[in-house]
C-alpha cells in the first residue's frame, strides 16, 4: 500500500489540442477547485498542460481557478500520442505524487488515462458525474438525489477518499467507485457536467516547468495527420431547447420535421441512439450515455421511448416534453409534459402555433 | 498472421427496465448479446481473414460458462477458435484485474499479430479494457478506430475525434479498438453455425493462464463500489389535454408561457 501522506493536490489533465483548450479543461478546474478546497489541508489544484509550445495558455488556467500549473513542453508532444503522453504524465505523477488526477472523458482523455492508470497500478474510474470528498456532502447528495440511503456512514468520519459516482449499465443506475487502497485516485469526467468558475483576469499562480524526458523512439504510433471534419455544427451541450428524435420518426425523412421544429424555437437537433444506429441522423446529435449528457432549459423527446441510457444522458433537463403514441413508454412517465399522439400531426401544430403566440 | 479479438457477453442494455417500485434493474428476459462494438472488432479481424486465408482468428473473453453462447456466436461468424477465461478466483474483477487476467491469457494463447477489442461495453461503458491490455502486454495502442488497412508489418488507421479524425501508422503487434463506423458485422452462416455446434471451445482457469492471484479478483482491484443507487425519480409530471393535436399542442404552449418557460 502507498504511503498517502505523500500524496497531495488535485491534479486536472488541462487538454489542449493544436494549442487551444478543450471545454471540459475549464470545466473540470472548477470542479478540481471545490474539490480542494473541500479536501482542505491546504490542497491546491494544479493545471497540468501537455503540448509543445503551449506556455501561453498557463495565463488562462489560473483565470479559471488554477493554483499551479505544471508544464510539460517538448517538441514531441506537439500531436497527442498514447505513448508519449503517457510516459511524460505518469513521471510527474510518480515524482510529485497527487493525491487526485481527473481527465476530460474526451476520446484522448478515455485513451491516456486507462493508459496512465494501469502503468501506474492505479484504480480509476471512468465518466464520473459525480466527485465528493466529504462524507456529509456525499450523504446530503444521497438524500437529496437519490433513492440511496445514508444509512450506515457518519457525516464527520473524517474520510477524505474521493467518492467517485458515474452512471452505469447504460444509464439509470448509479454507482459510486472508491479507490481505497492505491494513489493517486484517477477519474474521468463527462464533459458538460462539471462547472467552470468565473473568469478571474489577472490571476495568478504558480508555474512548475516540468523536465521532460522523451525521445523519438519512446513512442510507437505515428501521426500522419489530423483532420478537422467540417461537421454539421452540434452544440449539445450549450443548447437552451434540444429537439430530439427517435425511432418513432420512422425514417430519415422525420428529421426533416425535427430540423424545422427546431429552427423555429431556436433549438438544436439531438437524437436517441436508436435512430443514430438507423442511419437517420449523424452520431454527432446522439444525446445518452454513449452519446452527450445535456442539461437544456427544454428537451422535446420526440419519438424516444426512453431506454435508459438516453435517460441518463437528458433527464437532468429543466423541463421535459415528451411526445409519443404510446402513453406507457418511459420517456412519458420522465416527462413534465407528456402529449400521446401522432408526432408527425403535433409537431407542426407546435411549429405553427408557435409563431402565433409570438404574434400575440 | 493471427489474430485476437476480445469480446464480452453483455446484457441488452436497451432492453433493460427499471422497476418504478422498487427502483432496481428488471433483467429477467433481458437477453445477453455480444457487445456492439466487439461485433465491429471481430468484423475486422474477419476481413483480414478474408483477404489472407492463411489468418487464424481466436476470439477470448473472460466471464461466467454462459459465456460460451457468445463464443459459439463468435464461431458461426468465421472465428477460427475461442477460448473462455472463467474463474470464481477472477470474479469481480475491475478494469485494472480484468486487464491483467486478458493480459495473461493473450499471452498464453499468443503470440499475436494483431489484437482487436471493441472500444467499451455497453454495460460498463468504460473504454479501459483496451488501453489497460495494451499496457499490460507492452504494446501500441490505438482507440477508436473508424477506418483500417494493413500495409505490411504496419497498420494505416483513422481514430475517430470528437471533430474529425487522425491518422495514424503503427507497427504491429499492436491493440486496436474498435467503433462501429469501422465496418457492418456480417451475420452468423449456416456452415458457421453448424461447425461452432460442434466447436470445442477452450475453458481456461487462473491457474491455466498462469495470472498472479494477487493480481485479479475482486480483492485485487483497486477500485471498489463504495454504493450503487438509482437516481430519484422526477415527480409524475402531466399528461397535456386536449381532443385534437391542435389543442394539445395550444394547451402545451399556454402553460409554457405561462409559467415563463418560453
Amino acid at each position: 500500500m502507498a504511503n498517502f501522506e505523500e500524496y497531495k493536490n488535485i491534479w486536472v489533465y488541462t487538454e489542449q489540442r493544436g494549442g487551444r483548450l478543450m471545454p471540459v479543461a475549464l470545466e473540470l478546474l472548477g470542479e478540481g477547485y471545490r474539490l480542494s478546497r473541500e479536501r482542505g489541508e491546504g490542497a491546491k489544484v494544479c493545471a497540468v498542460l501537455v503540448g509543445s509550445e503551449i506556455g501561453y495558455l498557463a495565463e488562462e488556467l489560473y483565470a479559471y481557478g488554477a493554483d499551479m500549473v505544471y508544464q510539460m513542453d517538448h517538441p514531441l508532444l506537439k500531436n497527442y500520442t498514447t505513448d508519449g503522453y503517457t510516459k511524460v504524465m505518469t513521471d510527474a505523477i510518480k515524482a510529485y505524487k497527487p493525491e487526485i488526477v481527473l481527465f476530460g472523458a474526451t476520446h484522448i482523455g478515455r485513451d491516456l488515462a486507462p493508459r496512465i492508470a494501469a502503468r501506474l497500478d492505479t484504480g480509476l474510474t471512468a465518466d464520473c458525474t459525480r466527485l465528493d470528498i466529504n462524507t456529509g456532502n456525499y450523504m446530503k447528495y444521497l438524500t437529496d438525489y437519490t433513492t440511496a440511503s445514508s444509512s450506515g456512514l457518519e457525516a464527520n468520519d473524517g474520510n477524505k477518499g474521493l467518492k467517485q459516482t458515474r452512471p452505469a449499465f447504460g444509464g439509470n443506475l448509479m454507482a459510486t467507485i472508491v479507490t481505497p487502497n492505491t494513489r493517486p485516485q484517477m477519474a474521468t469526467v463527462r464533459p458538460g457536467v462539471m462547472e467552470k468558475r468565473e473568469r478571474e483576469t489577472g490571476a495568478s499562480g504558480q508555474l512548475v516547468k516540468v523536465k521532460v524526458e522523451l525521445c523519438q523512439s519512446d513512442i510507437q504510433v505515428e501521426v500522419l495527420d489530423v483532420v478537422k471534419e467540417a461537421k454539421e455544427l452540434v452544440s449539445l451541450t450549450d443548447a437552451d431547447i434540444i429537439c430530439s428524435g427517435g425511432r418513432g420518426l420512422g425514417n430519415a425523412e422525420g428529421f426533416e420535421l425535427i430540423r424545422r421544429f427546431a429552427d423555429k424555437v431556436g433549438g438544436v437537433v439531438g437524437a436517441s441512439r436508436a435512430a443514430v444506429d438507423s442511419g437517420w441522423i449523424d452520431q454527432s446529435h446522439q444525446v445518452g450515455q454513449t452519446g452527450t449528457t445535456v442539461k437544456p432549459k427544454i428537451y422535446f423527446a420526440c419519438g424516444i421511448s426512453g431506454a435508459i441510457q438516453h435517460l441518463a444522458g437528458m433527464q437532468t433537463s429543466d423541463i421535459i416534453v415528451a411526445i409519443n403514441k404510446d402513453p406507457e413508454a418511459p420517456m412519458m412517465q420522465l416527462a413534465d409534459y407528456a402529449i400521446c399522439g401522432d408526432l408527425k400531426k403535433v409537431i407542426p401544430e407546435l411549429i405553427q402555433q408557435w409563431d402565433e403566440e409570438e404574434q400575440q | 498472421m493471427k489474430i485476437a479479438v476480445c469480446v464480452k457477453q453483455v446484457p441488452d442494455t436497451n432492453e433493460i427496465r427499471i422497476n418504478p417500485e422498487t427502483g432496481t434493474l428488471i433483467r429477467d428476459g433481458v437477453p445477453s448479446i455480444l457487445n456492439n462494438d466487439d461485433a465491429n472488432a471481430l468484423e475486422q479481424a474477419l476481413q483480414v481473414k478474408d483477404a489472407q486465408p492463411d489468418t487464424e482468428v481466436i476470439v477470448v473473453t473472460m466471464g461466467p460458462p454462459q459465456a460460451k453462447e457468445m463464443l459459439q456466436e463468435c464461431l458461426a461468424m468465421g472465428a477460427d477458435d475461442a477460448i473462455l477465461l472463467s474463474d470464481r478466483a477472477l470474479g469481480g474483477s475491475d478494469t485494472w484485474a480484468t486487464s491483467n487476467a486478458l493480459a495473461a491469457g493473450l499471452k498464453k494463447a499468443g503470440p499475436f499479430d494483431l489484437i482487436f477489442a471493441g472500444r467499451q461495453a455497453i454495460d460498463g461503458d468504460t473504454a479501459q479494457v483496451g488501453p489497460q491490455i495494451a499496457e499490460k502486454m507492452g504494446l501500441a495502442q490505438v482507440t477508436y478506430v473508424k477506418a483500417f488497412e494493413l500495409d505490411g508489418a504496419f497498420a494505416t488507421v483513422k481514430r475517430a475525434l470528437e471533430d474529425g479524425y487522425e491518422t495514424l501508422r503503427v507497427k504491429l503487434p499492436c491493440v486496436l479498438t474498435a467503433i462501429k463506423e469501422l465496418n457492418t458485422p456480417r451475420y452468423m452462416s449456416v456452415p458457421g453455425i453448424l461447425k461452432a455446434a460442434k466447436a470445442d471451445i477452450k475453458v481456461w482457469s487462473a491457474d491455466d493462464i498462469g495470472v498472479d492471484k494477487t493480481t485479479v479478483g475482486l480483492k485485487a482491484s483497486p477500485t471498489n463500489v463504495f454504493r450503487s443507487f438509482t437516481p430519484r425519480p422526477k415527480g409524475k409530471g402531466v399528461s397535456v389535454e386536449g381532443d385534437t393535436p391542435k389543442e394539445q399542442a395550444a394547451n402545451l404552449l399556454a402553460d409554457l408561457r405561462a409559467k415563463h418557460i418560453i
